[in-house]
């Protein structure tokens, strides 16, 4: 998929808006997981805007996130950095099955490398 | 008979002075436009508009008849929206029983800063209205020509 | 019959684009009444004008209709043309083909189509015009300023200066509000107290303004000129005339654990006080809440006390009603409750404070004498980190405002740099989205406190604060540094967002003048009229209508002043002469127009009429009153006979317009 098209599928999907975005950095300074991340908080939310989907995707930090969604609790604009990381990590799923996780899938995939993360996600997603 | 392709309807606008009426004009400033058949008739309030116009303009021919007015809580007379917001519930109640479809009848709230608001009332009051086509259960056909 | 004449404006091209102007004028020519029909490129003009003068006076014209832009830009213009052609102004009608024709169709057919409707239904309502002349309503020559803050007392003061009385309403025992409690002012640091108490002491000394401390208005009534006012004087439970100020009762009274809402419950206060020492009046007051007299009957040590004998404890709330030609407002602000920011655990520690109550730990007259001391255990912060925007800026959800505070920025910086500047052993953090300091000297303020002060601006926010073995640990994020910052702090302050204050809310509502989603209240015009409510008489002074600084707030109060004192320096006010009437003819008395009229515009009496065979029969009639009607109409509706109607706007006229648009 294109970047742009990527880009914009990845914000469908979060169901969030970076662009609300000020810049002010709460997200960064309440993330538990920050010594863990080679991509903070903050900056992934501009990276989103400015379409750099490619090194998002590539990233080993959208899989420390904890998805403890402190960030999204405290975030003053409501721009919701944790569910955009969770639509990227969907992202790099999809992309790998080429279709959405199926539950079915789950129990077999456990041991392999995928994130627990993108379990939750897949399990939240069909919870829904 | 008009055929219904090419069948423009009458529509009179009723806007309230203060808040409606100035949404309209910034349309205008802000060139958003809307079908040339909306034709607006300032008064002062929403409160002013006698049930009995509506009526008259539905028997001389109007085909929709739209009543904008302040937003609830923001009536330069305080409460005049709440007395038209009543008035129309019966009035559109009582259209509703003579067999007039209520989609020609509409209550708005735009205030003087929605001008886009207001265009894209208008745009979608006019289609709905053509869809519904001519008002011809109320029309006087004394009247028409 | 009417003798009609039609003028067609092209606005330039604004109109002649897409109207065909001469079309029009010919089509409104054919129409019953009409004797001229002309059209002109700038009818607005003086040659415009003129040229309507000379039709009306050469066809002797009883109506004109102008076809140009809206009524709302010329309607006025028009009217004057008209009368100074010796016209009633009443008589004129404009057509709106500008904003509401040729800006918004784009083809010139149907533009010009709809335009000779537009000129028709102008025309079929002129037709029933009738001459109308505005009436006159007196002026009530006293001001009324609600809220006794800088912005109240620089509106009273500029006002009374003018010569004219003012009343001040205050709920608090004494004026001053915010300003009062505030240690510096920035960008100049001179003392908040040494610039306000002199200014408080003139309102006392002032004989045109009277100080009603303690008490809030209950009901307003009337309207522009004739506002009718009751106001509440809340009992203080002491004789004002007679209490010296002494403060011999605050001393002796018992009850001596009430919190000081002056220094924000940063330390107590007894059950009489006087919340500071500069209050005006310098009167105490009884606290009800907490006065075992009042509450038990027993204690009487302030009645002891007192050598002027003023205590009066059966004292209770007093009603003054008084009348008044126009109403300021200035009920000012609060910072917001903290209670949904519980990251910063504002309510886990004392150490977290608001800003305002840090500028009372800072002021020689606060509760720590103006050393500075952390609220827990009372000893010197080495540590302290300033969070700003906390509440301001959030998305318009339920958790905070979505504006800049703007006057956050300033005093953080003036904060930083007071502490530094007094205990210079002190690390100081501020923690910025931006620093916004627009105005005069402001950003050079700013750079003062980065440059000469070394306070550690951090492009960041703090995420979290936790309490832990007498120190704050403090979590942020430093932005441009790329890190997690972790800083053991002794004390964080925090830039709270500021509302407006609670009590703005019901008073909108009692003087009808509106308000944003904010609760600021909305004002005239946001760039031309900015001191003016929308409704007539009501006047915005200070962070009532949005956040302010001091300077700021100054100016607009002696905006707000002018303008009160251009309200009072007329004798009458020219009523709108579009207003209801009624046809005592057909008035049956049944008093459903009374009922729907909001400004009580509309009375019964019993009337005489003549009756048949030279009899009088006593009828009840509704009547006018044209001076506090405001011509909206709902009454007109209401009433079941039709005898009601309104000038300007008849049934007739209206439904004449209805046809000529359906024809």
């Amino acid at each position: 998929m294109e970047t742009k098209n990527l880009t914009q599928e990845v914000i469908r999907i979060s169901g969030a808006n970076p662009k609300k975005c000020m810049k002010c950095g709460k997200c960064t300074a309440t993330c538990p997981a920050f010594d863990q991340m080679d991509i903070h908080p903050h900056q992934f939310v501009d990276m989103v805007i400015n379409g750099r989907l490619e090194e998002l995707l590539n990233s080993r930090g959208i899989y420390n996130c904890l998805s403890c969604f402190a960030c999204m609790e405290r975030c003053p604009r409501s721009v919701e950095p944790a569910r955009l990381i969770e639509a990227v990590r969907m992202a790099v799923v999809r992309q790998k099955e080429n279709n959405h996780l199926k539950p079915d899938a789950i129990p077999a995939l456990l041991d392999d490398e995928l994130p627990q993360q993108a379990i939750t996600s897949a399990l939240r997603k069909y919870m829904k | 008979m008009q055929v219904n392709e090419t069948f423009t309807p009458t529509i009179v606008a009723f806007c309230c002075n203060w808040c409606s009426y100035a949404g309209a004009d910034l349309s205008g400033t802000n060139r958003l436009n809307y079908p040339a058949n909306v034709k607006i008739i300032r008064i002062p309030c929403s409160c002013r508009l006698n049930p009995m116009f509506i009526l008259r303009a539905f028997q001389r021919g109007a085909d929709g008849v739209i009543l904008c007015g302040c937003h609830p809580g923001d009536c330069h007379y305080t409460t005049g929206n709440y007395y038209a917001r009543r008035r129309m519930t019966l009035l559109f109640s009582m259209l509703d029983f003579l067999g007039i479809e209520k989609e020609r009848t509409r209550v708005e709230w735009v205030s003087a800063a929605e001008g886009a608001k207001f265009a894209a009332t208008m745009n979608e009051f006019v289609d709905t209205v053509t869809k519904l086509g001519k008002n011809k259960r109320l029309e006087d056909l004394r009247c028409a020509k | 019959m009417q003798r009609i004449g039609v003028f067609v404006c092209w606005c330039g091209s604004n109109i002649a684009a897409t109207v065909d102007v001469e079309a029009v004028a010919n089509a409104l020519a054919m129409e019953p009444g009409v004797v001229i029909s002309t059209n002109y490129q700038y009818m607005c003009s003086q040659a415009g004008q003129e040229m309507i003068q000379n039709a009306i006076r050469e066809h002797k014209l009883t109506g004109i209709v102008v076809c140009s832009c809206s009524p709302r830009m010329h309607e006025a213009t028009f009217r004057k043309t008209a009368q100074q052609a010796g016209l009633n102004p009443y008589m004129v009608e404009i057509a709106n083909i500008r904003e509401q024709c040729s800006w918004v169709h784009k083809d010139k057919l149907t533009g010009t189509e709809k335009a000779i409707i537009l000129g028709r239904a102008a025309i079929a309502k002129v037709h029933l015009n009738a001459p109308l002349t505005a009436g006159q309503s007196p002026v009530t020559k006293r001001a009324l300023v609600i809220g006794g803050g800088i912005a109240g007392i620089q509106t009273a003061l500029d006002i009374a200066d003018a010569g004219f009385e003012v009343d001040i309403v205050e709920k608090k025992p004494t004026i001053g509000g915010k300003m009062s409690q505030i240690d510096k002012t920035f960008p100049t640091l001179d003392c908040a107290a040494c610039i306000l108490t002199p200014k408080m002491v003139d309102v006392a000394q002032n004989e045109k303004i009277k100080i009603y401390s303690y008490s809030e208005v209950e009901a307003v009534k009337g309207f522009v000129g004739n506002f009718h006012v009751t106001i509440r004087k809340k009992a203080r439970y002491v004789d004002e005339t007679k209490c010296t100020g002494c403060g011999l009762c605050t001393e002796k009274c018992p009850q001596k654990k009430v919190p000081n809402e002056f220094n924000l419950g940063l330390d107590t206060r007894r059950a009489i006080y006087i919340p500071f020492a500069q209050a005006i009046p310098k009167v105490a007051t009884i606290d009800a809440d907490y006065c075992s007299m009042l509450k038990s009957g027993k204690c009487g040590v302030c009645s002891k006390v007192c050598t002027a004998g003023a205590i009066d404890y059966k004292q209770t709330d007093q009603l003054i009603e008084q009348e008044y030609g126009a109403i300021v407002v200035a009920t000012g602000f609060n910072p917001i409750s903290m209670d949904k920011f519980d990251e910063f655990a504002y309510s886990k520690s004392p150490d977290v404070v608001t800003s305002l109550e840090y500028e009372r730990l800072m002021n020689a007259a606060g509760p720590t004498g103006g050393t500075l001391l952390r609220p827990s255990d009372k000893t010197h912060p080495h540590t302290i980190v300033f969070v700003q925007c906390v509440g301001s800026r959030c998305d318009s959800s339920e958790k905070g405002k979505s504006y800049c505070s703007k006057i956050c920025c300033m005093y953080t910086a003036k904060h930083a740099m007071l502490t530094r500047e007094k205990y210079p052993d002190t690390e100081v953090y501020v923690f910025y989205i931006d620093v916004r300091t627009p105005g005069k000297n402001f950003d050079e303020f700013y750079r003062r406190a980065v440059e000469d002060y070394d306070v550690h601006y951090v492009k960041g926010m703090v995420g979290k604060v936790t309490p832990e073995n007498g120190k704050l640990k403090v979590q942020a994020s430093d932005l441009l540094g790329g890190r997690q910052m972790h800083i053991d702090a002794d004390m964080v302050v925090l830039a709270a967002a500021i509302e407006p204050d609670k009590s703005a809310r019901p008073l909108a509502t009692m003087l009808t003048a509106s308000m944003d989603t904010n609760d600021f209240f909305t004002e005239a015009h946001p760039k031309l009229r900015p001191v003016e409510s929308p409704t007539a008489g009501i006047f915005l002074s200070g962070a009532c209508q949005g956040p302010k600084d001091i300077p700021e707030t100054v100016a607009q109060a002696g905006a707000a002043a002018s303008k009160v004192i251009g309200l009072l320096a007329k004798d009458n006010l020219t009523c709108n002469p579009c207003v209801a009437k009624s046809d005592e003819m057909m008035c049956n008395g049944c008093s459903a127009c009374e009922k729907v009229c909001p400004y009580g515009a509309i009375t019964y009496m019993d009337k005489e009429f003549r009756g048949p065979n030279r009899t009088t029969l006593i009828r009840r009639v509704a009547s006018v009153n044209p001076a506090v009607c405001q011509g909206c109409g709902a009454c007109t509706v209401a009433c079941p006979s039709g005898a009601m109607d309104l000038q300007g706007f008849s049934n007739s006229q209206i439904m004449a317009e209805v046809d000529a648009i359906c024809k």
